[in-house]
């Protein structure tokens, strides 16, 4: 009989779980999720790459690329922190489940007012 | 009878991790055992040689998905004492906060998994549910829910608001009362006593000749915890080890039940005394020469061994964690217990298999 306390309270109480797909939790606004880039902004100096620790990010310089593969990525934020322009960002929701494996590449478009030519 | 030997794990229902154990029975009593190791090996150490000091921080943490951030922070430690960085007295505190907020964690996911073990179901849902409330807490302070990413070399990447600490002291009530009200279901049951009393006993001098660490070693009755060595803010709050004297599977429940108060408690002390001040000091040089270092993680002593040559790359990261000290009890408990309590017996000294091979 020192159980009808608890079932009471539990049929009274809301459900402990989300009823998923349809309700979904609200992110926090410091989370690190799914990382982004501004490549407009990118200068292309290849920091990033360079203290990434699960080296995921490759940048090159010619091709004007700046590649992630974001199964590689630990979300860790190091690059978003070390990053001189602040061009990258993150998310807060991690990246969503896919169906096949493929890299997210970007190439920094030439800029439309072309910088005048030294003279 | 004559002896079987049965192997058990590494696929166990009850094993979140492969652990393999050859165990010799007659008549359903346990003989001997014999463990093996090295599923999960993953060379995390030998990383050292192709990842740089501060990339190896984020390795580190991986060893571990429970204690992440202890051992990033006895990785920092390490590195610092090696470049004779002072992290600031904030960064110290903040480093306490999330340590023992890991260890809450870390508790409730054990008592539910033990729960688990000896087919109590609903237990162990009643402790994740509090569980989630701590995780929630390290996803909005630290960023991501287990591997917090929040040390770095000199100090801490993330600072706490003054809402948010309201939030989590907020939130730690709300954790207190309800672990509470689970108290008289974990250790006051009369099954549950029966699976735990008087099972698995390890007495004090074994504890301490097969260098027990953690929560199993205090059960045994030695007061013996790496946090009374005063590293980040430790020596500045105040609080004492939890001991029990039995040894048995039920005094590990109880030392384990009752450090989630008394981290909660070192939280709302650490947050009473936080100070202002810089979150981290820019490292200068890199490390040279070789150093020890040690801090006390939910399941026990975690030890590093770290040497530099004054290169970029460490050339050497070793690292010692307590479920491998933990194991040697393990096969001390074991002869002359029931096969059925096997994994209950198991699951008391929070075996973390990943850890232990790296
Ligand atoms: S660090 Fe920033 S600016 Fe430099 S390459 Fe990476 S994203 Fe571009
Ligand atoms: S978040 Fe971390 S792992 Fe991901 S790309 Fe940036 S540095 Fe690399």
């Amino acid at each position: 009989m020192f159980m009808t306390k608890t079932i009471l309270k539990n049929l009274l109480t809301k459900y402990a779980t989300r009823l998923y797909p349809f309700q979904k939790r609200e992110t926090f606004a410091h989370s690190r999720g799914e990382l982004k880039i501004d490549m407009e902004k990118c200068i292309l100096c290849g920091v990033c790459q360079m203290r990434c620790p699960s080296q995921c990010i490759k940048v090159d310089k010619q091709a004007k690329t700046w590649e992630v593969d974001p199964f590689s990525c630990v979300y860790c934020g190091v690059c978003v922190e070390a990053c001189p322009v602040k061009c990258l960002y993150q998310e807060k929701l991690y990246r969503a489940a896919v169906a096949e494996k493929d890299m997210v590449m970007h190439v920094q478009q030439p800029k439309e007012t072309a910088e005048p030519a030294a003279t | 009878m004559a002896k079987t030997v049965l192997p058990f794990g590494p696929q166990h229902p009850v094993l979140p991790e492969p652990l393999h154990l050859t165990l010799t029975i007659e008549d359903e009593i346990v003989k001997e055992a014999i463990p093996k190791l090295g599923y999960v090996h993953r060379g995390l150490e030998k990383l050292a040689e192709i990842r740089d000091h501060n990339q190896m921080i984020y390795i580190v943490e991986r060893v571990c998905g429970i204690c992440s951030c202890l051992h990033a922070l006895c990785y920092c430690q390490g590195i610092e004492s090696l470049m004779g960085l002072e992290v600031p007295s904030r960064a110290k505190y903040l480093r306490t906060i999330w340590s023992e907020m890991h260890r809450i964690h870390s508790h409730l996911l054990w008592l539910g998994l033990f729960a688990d073990a000896f087919g109590f179901e609903s237990l162990f849902m009643q402790f994740w549910r509090i569980r989630e409330r701590v995780m929630d807490l390290q996803e909005e302070t630290a960023g991501n829910r287990v591997i917090l990413s929040v040390n770095q070399v000199g100090g801490v990447r993330r600072d706490i608001s003054a809402e948010s600490a309201q939030w989590i002291l907020d939130t730690l009530k709300t954790v207190e009362k309800e672990t509470l009200q689970l108290k008289s279901t974990i250790l006051d049951d009369y099954t549950v006593k029966l699976r735990t009393v008087g099972k698995g006993v390890l007495t004090k001098e074994k504890a301490y000749e097969l260098g027990a660490a953690g929560p199993t070693l205090r059960a045994s009755g030695i007061a013996q915890d790496m946090r009374q060595t005063g590293y980040a803010a430790y020596s500045e709050l105040d609080f004492a080890p939890v001991v029990e004297t039995d040894g048995d599977c039920y005094a590990r429940t109880t030392v384990r039940f009752n450090e989630i108060f008394q981290a909660i408690d070192l939280i709302r002390q650490a947050f009473s005394k936080l100070p202002e001040g810089e979150l981290a000091v820019k490292p200068k040089g890199l490390p040279t020469g070789e150093v020890v270092s040690r801090v006390e993680q939910p399941r026990g002593e975690c030890l590093y061994y770290i040497r530099g040559a004054g290169k970029k790359f460490l050339e050497r990261v070793r690292i010692r964690t307590p479920t491998f000290a933990n194991i040697p009890p393990l096969l001390d408990m074991l002869p002359g217990c029931d096969l059925a309590d096997v994994p209950v017996l198991i699951l008391t000294i929070d075996p973390c298999i990943s850890c232990t091979e790296r």
